[in-house]
């Protein structure tokens, strides 16, 4: 965009010229749509919402750093190390959920489809659907990530050495998946088949839930903090390594006893993920700032924008899957429509 | 490295036994006028008595790496701390990390090591340990955490040196060097020392393990102190004694010691890396500190390196200069070091 790169080879199909460039102006670490408005969360006190014209509008959210978002397609939800978790819908509109009273940083948020939220403060997840009272749960070390199963009202906390699975409507003892080690993230297959963590070393670990199988996805060379499921659920493709490493879900036994699929390789790390909601495409935002679309089935590349200064930390789709947005760590962002 | 290593946050470990005078310390940081700004990072709340939006509680929860290994353990709530932390870049000069009294300052230590994402943006600067002058010499003997506490240190701060006589003074010192001769140590009362000796040393900075000399010489006497490491770790050590020179007590610790090694002759790196290497990979366990400036043959540079228990780094630092020795120097400080195993298999990488 900015300079000419002969580095990269001329054979690639690009698309950088059909760009938006966004002056965001500040570094963002993810973006999400609500319909065709794009919402790119800063990593401290504001986020920037850009319509479809382009126009960029900036919105305090919170009082210092943003630690986690999550999207239900109609708002975005934040928490902060102000202690405040914050809903932003595509107005602009702000609204406090929570506040924790002794001000301890909001890490992690997670959102149901309908409706209900989950948030967690250190040891303690917390979890607010529909009209009903909101639950708490304390588990034995710091939750470090939070996922709805798609089904149900039933959420996933991971933690050290393993997942504890919460029904907050039920009375029934939580259930624990165990394996050693610090879990960070969370995520359930879209069919509710399996669920896969990213851990701290640099490797995932997966259960089939019908028997708790485990499956251990390692070989990355750095730690994975990116997933995406690709649409329908057959792959799950991820961050961390210098191709996109897609693990295949699409039968019974998941990625069992099978190899991944490494696609678009370049001379830097994937640092994030983002697969198209109806197509097998999806996008891949490297270390270098580099963003390319990757088809799926034979890894055919597009280049959407070329290397630059810091890694790219957000990429999103709209609903619809005719928008891209992206933008790197220090805030160089964009938005192209297919 | 230089302009890395200075985009990188500098993070200071504060230890220190419990009532030794952590909180003391650091609240001097906070309140004195020295134009800095940092994130603290303490155990328990409420104690620092600064209003600071960048005060942060934490859990000390160490959990072990996956790598079949018992002493790599890490910080997990310090990585996920440091993680957001870096989103507030700008907003502060330093972060000091507050230990409990009873902690292990290794899993501190080791996440600095292990943990790419915090690698990339902060850096080690120093393990400073708050000692009280007046217990230590009692700790030392029943909390093997006081212990841990003070081999691991680069900086001693010893503490209500108004509480103790002369006498005492000395020999809790002699104490603090028979365990670690390395660390720079402050005498203070009420933890009052010049916040340079205690912030950005730079002690983990591979640039500047050239100071590990030891500081026997500080505490005055000025006969020959290679000798005088060298000599006592002949025989065996049953008991605690000590013994004089220009009367200054030495002490052996039964349990805790620090083996130094040096050669004039160069070293061969390609015995001498795979020997540090299964060192540290079979006594690291034992071996708390170690580091090192290596002079290898058909190398014009130096080459350093410094570890915690089974993790090392190590770099080519710079070109020897022309009247400059090339010497190679190591240093370990660990418990019940096998130190006849490890001079021998120094030894045996000396070319000859």
């Amino acid at each position: 965009m900015k300079q000419f790169d002969p580095g990269e080879g001329a054979s690639i199909a690009s698309i950088t010229d059909k760009v938006r460039p966004l002056a965001v102006g500040m570094p963002i670490s993810s973006v999400y749509f609500l319909g065709e408005t794009a919402v790119f969360v800063g990593a401290e006190e504001k986020a920037a919402i850009v319509g479809a014209g382009g126009e960029i509008s900036p919105v305090d959210i919170h009082g210092g750093a943003v630690l986690c978002a999550a999207s239900d397609g109609a708002r975005v939800v934040t928490g902060g190390d102000d202690g405040k978790l914050v809903a932003l819908n595509a107005k602009g509109e702000v609204s406090v959920l929570a506040t924790d009273a002794k001000r301890r940083w909001i890490d992690n948020v997670a959102l149901h489809p309908d409706g209900a939220v989950a948030w967690s403060a250190g040891k303690t997840s917390y979890v607010r659907s529909g009209k009903s009272e909101e639950k708490t749960f304390d588990m034995p070390s710091t939750v470090g990530g939070l996922a709805f199963a798609p089904k149900g009202l039933r959420l996933a906390v991971a933690h050290y050495n393993g997942v504890t699975l919460w029904f907050p409507n039920m009375a029934a003892k939580p259930e624990f998946l165990e394996w050693a080690g610090s879990h960070l993230s969370v995520t359930f297959s879209p069919d509710n088949k399996f669920l896969v963590t990213g851990m701290h070393e640099p490797a995932l670990h997966g259960w089939r839930l019908a028997d708790n199988r485990h499956m251990r996805m390692s070989g990355y060379p750095g730690r994975v903090r990116s997933m995406s499921w690709s649409a329908g659920g057959k792959g799950l493709a991820t961050s961390g390594a210098d191709t996109v490493i897609i693990w295949p879900f699409a039968s019974k036994d998941g990625p069992m006893g099978k190899e991944p699929a490494m696609l678009a390789p370049l001379q830097a790390r994937v640092s994030a993920v983002a697969c198209h909601p109806k197509h097998d495409i999806l996008a891949a935002g490297y270390s270098d700032g580099c963003v390319l679309m990757v088809r799926i089935e034979d890894g055919a590349e597009i280049l959407v924008r070329r290397r630059g200064n810091a890694a790219v930390s957000a990429l999103a789709w709209s609903p619809k899957g005719s928008l891209l947005a992206f933008s790197t760590e220090d805030g160089d962002a964009g938005m192209v429509e297919l | 490295m230089s302009e890395l290593t200075s985009q990188k946050i500098p993070v200071t470990v504060l230890t220190g036994y419990l009532g030794a005078g952590k909180t003391t310390l650091l609240n001097r940081i906070l309140s004195e006028n020295h134009g800095k700004k940092y994130a603290v990072i303490v155990n328990e709340f409420g104690e620092i008595g600064i209003d600071n939006d960048l005060i942060i509680g934490a859990d000390e929860e160490v959990f072990e790496m996956n790598n079949g290994c018992v002493c790599c353990t890490v910080r997990g709530d310090l990585v996920r701390i440091l993680d957001g932390l870096m989103k507030r870049k700008g907003k502060f000069d330093a972060i000091i990390v507050e230990t409990t009294g009873l902690a292990d300052p290794a899993p501190v230590a080791q996440t600095f090591f292990v943990d790419e994402d915090v690698q990339k943006n902060a850096r080690l600067d120093a393990v400073v340990t708050v000692a009280d002058a007046k217990w230590l010499s009692d700790r030392l003997k029943d909390a093997p955490e006081a212990k841990n506490q003070i081999a691991f240190a680069d900086v001693i701060v010893l503490n209500k040196t108004d509480l103790v006589s002369k006498a005492e003074l000395a020999e809790v010192e002699a104490r603090i060097r028979g365990i670690n001769p390395y660390a720079k140590l402050h005498r203070t009362e009420r933890c009052k020392v010049a916040l340079a000796d205690v912030l950005e040393r730079g002690a983990f900075d591979l640039d500047r393990i050239l100071e590990i000399e030891p500081e026997f010489l500080d505490a005055g006497d000025g006969h020959d102190h290679h000798h005088d490491h060298d000599h006592h770790h002949g025989h065996d050590h049953h008991h605690d004694h000590s013994h004089s020179h220009g009367g200054l007590k030495h002490y052996h610790d039964e349990e805790m010691q620090s083996l130094s090694l040096r050669t004039d002759k160069p070293l061969d790196a390609t015995k001498f890396m795979p020997w540090l290497q299964n060192l540290v990979a079979s006594e690291g366990q034992k071996i708390l500190r170690s580091k090192g400036i290596l002079a290898f043959s058909d190398d014009d540079d130096r080459y350093v390196f410094q570890g915690v228990h089974m993790m090392l780094e190590g770099d080519h630092q710079r070109k020897w200069k022309d009247d400059e020795r090339r010497e190679s120097r190591l240093v370990f400080i660990g418990r019940e070091l096998p130190e006849q195993m490890i001079r021998d298999g120094f030894e045996s990488c000396i070319t000859t």
